[in-house]
């Protein structure tokens, strides 16, 4: 049979192989299961990866694949960090929720104002929003021990009861004929997150992601904090030896992610959702969590498969919609993926050989 | 708001069917956590065995072979945690991420044709005299038999680790996984058996949720309940005994909440929902103080070469 054996470093190769075979294992089961779905497997492979890129229709679903990767890579950014040390933020939802209802409670306060200054204050608030409902774990973990898992999840579900109690009662538009939701962003100009250059879907959650980008990309690469980022992660003990403070280490991540996802709420709700309602939260967070492992929790990757899984997202709308194909078949095509990944990363971190003859 | 309409009695007794989602949940994950993995896919196995036992329960018309049906769903998913996890030495927390972002994927799935069909009614239990008791048999003997189910397993459980040689290679498992290793104890085979039974008791009590509590399908309908599982698990310090106390107490604030909601509380709804949430948050605080009681290879990768 086989024998597995432990790489002393894991394979560069494989770091960047492994997901590139993920995704291909992705696609051959995924079709299958579209097939035992009655779809035609290879028309919906079709529709989910090249028709929103060079279809027909590309001009309409371009900009949408810029909208759907903002918030997801700037989340991802912001998880990997935490990742990267050991600490499981998986409350990005949470976070996501209450940042943006920090920055639009922020703009219906001051509704109908025109203030120039108001979109960097939302963003501001929802910067510490998200960073605030993230420090609770974070809090919580290095004073009484809490597990930061547990805790950052509960309070997604705690997020999404406010951001319906504001949806239905405080923020609900007065003008609203009674409707849940609160007043529509897009239609006050000193709040609005609109579209940067026409027709493209860049605004500024797209610009906030690639700031992102290259700041995780410096900071990991080439200052003092990433090193001791990476090494609590790798090596706990030799981390607390070095003076890294494991206290300030999760305060900082969980502080960032929070901020990260808050500002992607931010963007989200002064953006292409616009107005506080019920569904505004459509999982982005968790999609997050994929996008950041799928990227290797390096900043070039998750930018990369960000891109790839906005367009798992508009390619499940297309089959839906022209195909009949449930959306939640999309859910598990992605969940499938991060399984596939899992399973590939053992041929980073070790080695498969023959294990016939073993020398004496 | 009006106390009065809420009767103490069925109180007490929807009490029980509240818990027992959760009693199972929680107790197939203390078994998992005791062989020394920590299964974050509860949520996703317990939201499969929602949809596999309804789909199965209005099938076949029989609520038993519901459970059954929901049982080996969970199982089932579950063996792909234990093939990431103990076969290709994936990370124990991404692949119970994994496994409820595939879980809730594939119930919507499953479940498409299944909105808003009603399932057969599981039978309550026939206990005869018992529940002709005044005060007592109307709130303990008035339920269906996976309420009891549920209460023996927390038994059979306890009985299982403390008084069973099975048992104590299972925590021997979970304690020191290299050292058990070294007395020839097959680690993965075992910790796939605890895995897999993990799944089936998540799946029962998903279950649970969709055929009697509910009873009916909606898509992510455990709505956290398998997180909250897993929460009582370190709440209960990795006991059986304290599992059925902190499944009981989860049910109490659930139903508490949903009365003084129907009751019309001056509370507005929204915050009344999220009080069990913040409740498992602070008894999470309180009990995280000691963790000594954890299995010491929690969360660790075993593999055989070193």
């Amino acid at each position: 049979m086989f024998k597995i054996e432990k790489r002393p470093t894991p394979s560069a190769k494989w770091n960047w192989g492994a997901p590139i075979v993920a995704v291909v294992l992705t696609m051959i089961f995924g079709g299958a299961l579209f097939a035992v779905l009655n779809v035609n497997p290879f028309l919906a492979i079709e529709k989910i990866f090249y028709e929103p890129l060079f279809g027909e229709y590309s001009f309409y679903y371009r900009p949408q694949l810029l909208v759907k990767a903002g918030p997801l890579i700037l989340i991802a950014i912001g998880l990997s960090l935490g990742f990267r040390a050991g600490i499981w933020n998986i409350g990005a939802e949470g976070q996501y929720i209450i940042g943006a209802l920090c920055a639009a409670g922020l703009a219906l306060a001051v509704y109908p104002m025109e203030l120039p200054i108001l979109f960097p204050l939302m963003v501001i608030a929802g910067a510490i929003g998200g960073a605030l409902w993230g420090l609770i774990p974070a809090f919580l973990k290095t004073r009484f021990g809490t597990n930061e898992i547990l805790v950052s999840l509960m309070l997604v579900y705690v997020a999404e009861q406010l951001l319906a109690s504001m949806a239905l009662g405080l923020m609900k538009n007065p003008e609203g004929m009674g409707f849940p939701g609160s007043r529509n962003l897009q239609q006050y100009p000193s709040a609005n997150n609109a579209e940067l250059i026409a027709g493209t879907g860049m605004h500024w959650g797209v610009v906030a992601a690639l700031i992102s980008v290259i700041f995780a990309y410096v900071v990991l690469s080439r200052h003092m904090f990433g090193f001791h980022l990476r090494m609590s992660g790798l090596a706990p003990r030799a981390a607390k030896f070095a003076g890294v403070n494991p206290t300030r280490m999760v305060l900082i991540c969980m502080g960032i992610s929070g901020a990260l996802a808050g500002m992607a709420g931010m963007f989200e709700i002064s953006g292409p959702a616009g107005q506080v309602s019920i569904d505004f939260n459509v999982g982005y967070g968790f999609t997050a969590i994929i996008v950041a492992f799928l990227g290797r929790l390096n900043p070039v990757g998750i930018l990369l498969a960000g891109l790839l899984m906005a367009l798992t997202y508009i390619g499940g709308e297309i089959t839906q919609s022209q195909m009949g194909l449930p959306l939640a078949a999309i859910q598990v095509f992605q969940g499938m993926l991060l399984f596939f990944l899992l399973a590939m990363d053992l041929l980073t971190n070790y080695r498969i050989r023959p294990a016939a003859k073993e020398a004496v | 708001m009006d106390l009065s309409s809420i009767n103490p009695i069925l109180l007490l007794a929807s009490l029980m069917v509240a818990a027992t989602p959760v009693l199972f949940a929680a107790l197939g994950e203390l078994i998992v956590e005791r062989a020394g993995v920590l299964n974050l896919g509860v949520e996703g196995m317990m939201i499969t065995g929602a949809v596999a036992g309804f789909i199965v329960a209005v099938e076949t018309g029989s609520p038993t072979m519901g459970f059954i049906g929901a049982a080996v769903a969970g199982a089932l998913l579950s063996m792909l945690f234990a093939l990431l996890t103990q076969v290709f030495l994936a990370n124990q927390v991404a692949s119970g991420l994994a496994l409820t972002l595939f879980g809730l994927g594939l119930s919507a799935l499953l479940g498409q044709g299944y909105v808003g069909v009603k399932p057969p009614s599981t039978p309550k239990l026939d206990l005869g005299m018992l529940t002709d008791l005044p005060v007592i048999g109307r709130i303990l003997f008035v339920h269906d038999a996976m309420v009891y189910v549920g209460l023996l397993l927390a038994v059979a459980i306890w009985f299982f680790l403390a008084r069973t040689r099975a048992g104590l290679i299972l925590r021997a498992v979970g304690e020191n996984h290299d050292a058990a290793h070294a007395l020839g104890y097959k680690v993965v085979r075992i910790r796939f058996a605890a895995i897999a039974f993990g799944g089936a008791c998540a799946g029962l009590g998903g279950a649970y949720l969709s055929l009697v509590r509910v009873p009916q399908w909606t898509e992510g309908m455990t709505a956290g309940i398998g997180w909250i599982s897993l929460a009582l698990v370190v709440f209960a310090s990795w006991k059986p005994g304290r599992v059925v106390m902190g499944a009981y107490l989860f049910g109490g604030v659930n139903v508490l909440q949903l009365n003084l909601q129907a009751a019309g509380a001056a509370i507005p709804v929204e915050y009344l929902a999220m009080s069990p949430y913040l409740i498992t948050i602070i008894v999470l605080v309180i009990m995280s103080a000691d963790r000594s009681r954890a299995p010491a290879s929690l969360g660790r990768p075993f593999h055989a070469s070193h």
